[in-house]
């Protein structure tokens, strides 16, 4: 797969399609691949990295990205075009300059389930048949690549892209079966107090890092409530924990109806809160009181939030 | 040097007499910081998710309160004098970023809250025994295999090899003294000895802070890999809340609707506001502020401090940042490229 994209890269960047490849480098270790520009043949020759690792969603830079001067190649798994599609929507994202490359995505790997699995000191990861060989300086082991697969990917919505200029690889369908509502169900049987206990016990690991924010691709407000001090409710960290608590909740409300379900919060979370949750919860709930909508799918379709209709359920 | 082979005896003795903080495996497999009670079990990570420094410098605590009553302000004190607590597993790293913060809370003008939990802490040190691929204290000249601390503890074959290095280690070890023996270092070396070994393998074994140090301001800040490196940092504050040596705060006020809460929290200078002063923000792009802080532990903080870094390599923001952007992709950079 590297090897394809590395190649496309470097005949459109050679071709003057585009002047400027968004794609990941290469870190320190097998897993830590970091995303990055690359202007140059000799850049991506020398620094370009595609593998199970690559997991970050790189829509957001395009904000930023599409605003300079050229056109832009994006790397684009199929879960990150529905965030890509949102931004188109909501003209975050200038689509002239960028051009899509869609890449067919098996599900990727994270790296904290190698980590629990007692892996410490990974000098090396190397995949073949479904089995990763991780060496370390204690021993190598193997794993299956199921079992160290990230949790958005176990509850893949869909491993369609939704728009692309070409693809590298298959393009695939929207997975119905996926279950990704399972966990949500768990927490709508609970009773209330079962529930708040919950999630003041998940929010209360909560570092108010802002990485759940500052990497959504849904959070583009050119000026956060939360960094504003005009506004009465800018917080690093509150004095009273339910206060700060009320981050999270305030922040998905904010992204209902355009959350895409990318799952980037729940990654980035250094503390492993699973706040991909609360989204769900306002996903499931407006499938159920507006019919069916996945964000993104459509960027002329109209949000379920954004329309008033006669009929709509008051409550 | 002191044996101990019953450690749960250990811990109960100390619980009770003050309280004892240690590292616990919490509901998502992380190790925490959690007070001891009866039939808590000590995790066996290497660290904890956050560092040490949450015990003298936590994310938030009220300074002081105001109290209104029509046109009267009463102004609260809350500060009191905390309570005697121990803290056992701590690592070298961490255990070195105490020094870091005391240069910085316990220089003129002494910092009254902080002080006041370093007088009343003790800390019990863990000598490391398998370090991970991201760790990298030795750049930094910390011994992982002899950590400081007010007691240093070693896990040995049969046991737990103790020695107090300060007033108050020698004043822990006396009220559990029926539960030690004498012995001599010879496990201790063993033990040092096969980290050692185990430290030479590391992947970041070889990295040094050639490139970096005091008084480089001039030939490190407009260095163009800065550019590069910080381009796709998404300005979160996850490196500096997990870091143990991070020191900066912000103050702010709460409105409780009938007072203030006047209280201070971790602040980071990857964050759009930090800083703000009348005129604005003195660093308005994400390549200023992201230099910033690593110009602060690399440079500046070794500048003011005879040439001692603001960095442990405990490996934290290694294993926690969303981009996985980190200051040894930094050091390297730099060092590479030198003398432009």
């Amino acid at each position: 797969m590297q090897a394809m994209m590395e190649k496309r890269a470097i005949e459109l960047l050679e071709n003057g399609t585009v002047n400027r490849v968004l794609g990941w480098s290469a870190g320190e270790f097998p897993y830590d691949m970091t995303p990055a520009v690359f202007e140059s043949v000799e850049e991506l020759q020398n620094n370009f990295v595609y593998n199970d690792f690559c997991g970050a969603n790189l829509s957001k830079y395009l904000i930023k990205e599409s605003r300079k001067e050229g056109k832009i190649l994006v790397f684009l798994k199929p879960c990150d075009t529905y965030s890509f599609n949102q931004l188109i929507a909501e003209h975050r994202v200038i689509r002239e300059n960028v051009y899509v490359i869609g890449i067919e995505c098996f599900g990727k790997v994270d790296v904290e389930k190698l980590k629990a699995m007692g892996l410490s000191g990974i000098t090396g990861i190397i995949a073949k048949n479904g089995i990763y060989t991780v060496e370390t300086i204690y021993g190598n082991k193997e794993v299956k690549m199921a079992d160290a697969m990230a949790e958005r990917c176990l509850s893949c919505k869909s491993k369609k892209h939704v728009v692309y200029d070409e693809l590298i690889g298959e393009d695939g369908e929207v997975v119905d079966d996926c279950n990704r509502f399972d966990m949500v169900e768990k927490l709508e049987a609970m009773t209330p107090d079962e529930r708040f206990a919950f999630w003041r016990g998940e929010l209360s690991r909560c570092i108010r890092c802002n990485a759940c924010r500052n990497v959504c691709p849904a959070c583009t407000c050119e000026h956060c409530v939360f960094d504003n001090p005009n506004s009465g409710i800018a917080q690093k960290a509150a004095v009273n924990s339910f206060e700060e608590n009320m981050f999270h909740i305030i922040r998905a409300f904010h992204v209902a109806g355009r959350c895409t379900d990318c799952g980037e919060c729940s990654r980035v979370c250094p503390q492993n809160i699973p706040l991909h949750l609360l989204n769900r919860k306002f996903i499931k709930d407006m499938n159920e009181f507006y019919g069916e909508y996945q964000a993104g799918e459509d960027p002329n379709a109209k949000p379920p939030l954004g329309t008033f209709r006669t009929g709509d359920r008051e409550a | 040097m002191k044996k101990l082979t019953n450690l749960n005896a250990f811990f109960a003795a100390i619980a009770a007499k003050q309280a004892l903080y240690l590292p616990v495996d919490n509901s998502v497999g992380k190790a925490e910081y959690k007070k001891w009670q009866d039939g808590t079990v000590y995790s066996s990570a290497l660290n904890t998710a956050r560092s040490a420094k949450d015990f003298f410098f936590p994310q938030t605590e009220n300074l002081m309160e105001f109290k209104m009553e029509g046109k009267k302000i009463d102004v609260i004190d809350t500060r009191e004098e905390c309570e005697d607590f121990v803290i056992f597993g701590v690592r070298a790293c961490d255990a070195a970023s105490f020094d870091i913060l005391d240069r910085v809370y316990l220089v003129d003008p002494v910092d009254s809250y902080y002080k006041n939990r370093r007088e009343h802490g003790t800390v019990v040190t863990l000598a490391c025994n398998r370090p991970a691929e991201t760790c990298f204290c030795g750049a930094f000249g910390i011994d992982a295999g002899n950590p400081l601390g007010d007691v240093t503890a070693w896990k040995v074959e049969d046991g737990y090899v103790l020695r107090a290095n300060t007033e108050k280690g020698e004043a822990l070890l006396a009220c559990v003294a029926d539960l030690l023996t004498d012995t001599d270092d010879a496990a201790v070396k063993k033990e040092q000895e096969k980290l050692r070994a185990i430290m030479a393998k590391l992947p970041l074994a070889n990295l040094t802070t050639d490139g970096v140090g005091e008084g480089l301001t001039k030939e490190l800040f407009d260095r163009p890999e800065w550019a590069a490196l910080s381009e796709s940092c998404i300005g979160c504050g996850t490196c500096t809340f997990v870091c143990p040596t991070c020191q900066c705060y912000d103050i702010r006020d709460f409105d409780t609707g009938h007072g203030i809460q006047r209280f201070r929290c971790w602040d980071s200078c990857m964050y759009s506001d930090f800083t703000k002063m009348a005129h604005g923000n003195p660093r308005v792009s994400q390549l200023e502020r992201f230099r910033q802080r690593f110009m602060h532990k690399l440079v500046y903080f070794p500048d003011n401090n005879d040439g001692i870094f603001g960095c442990v390599g405990c490996g934290r923001c290694l294993a926690s940042c969303p981009i996985s952007m980190n200051i040894v992709k930094v050091m390297k950079t730099l060092a590479k490229g030198g003398n432009q």
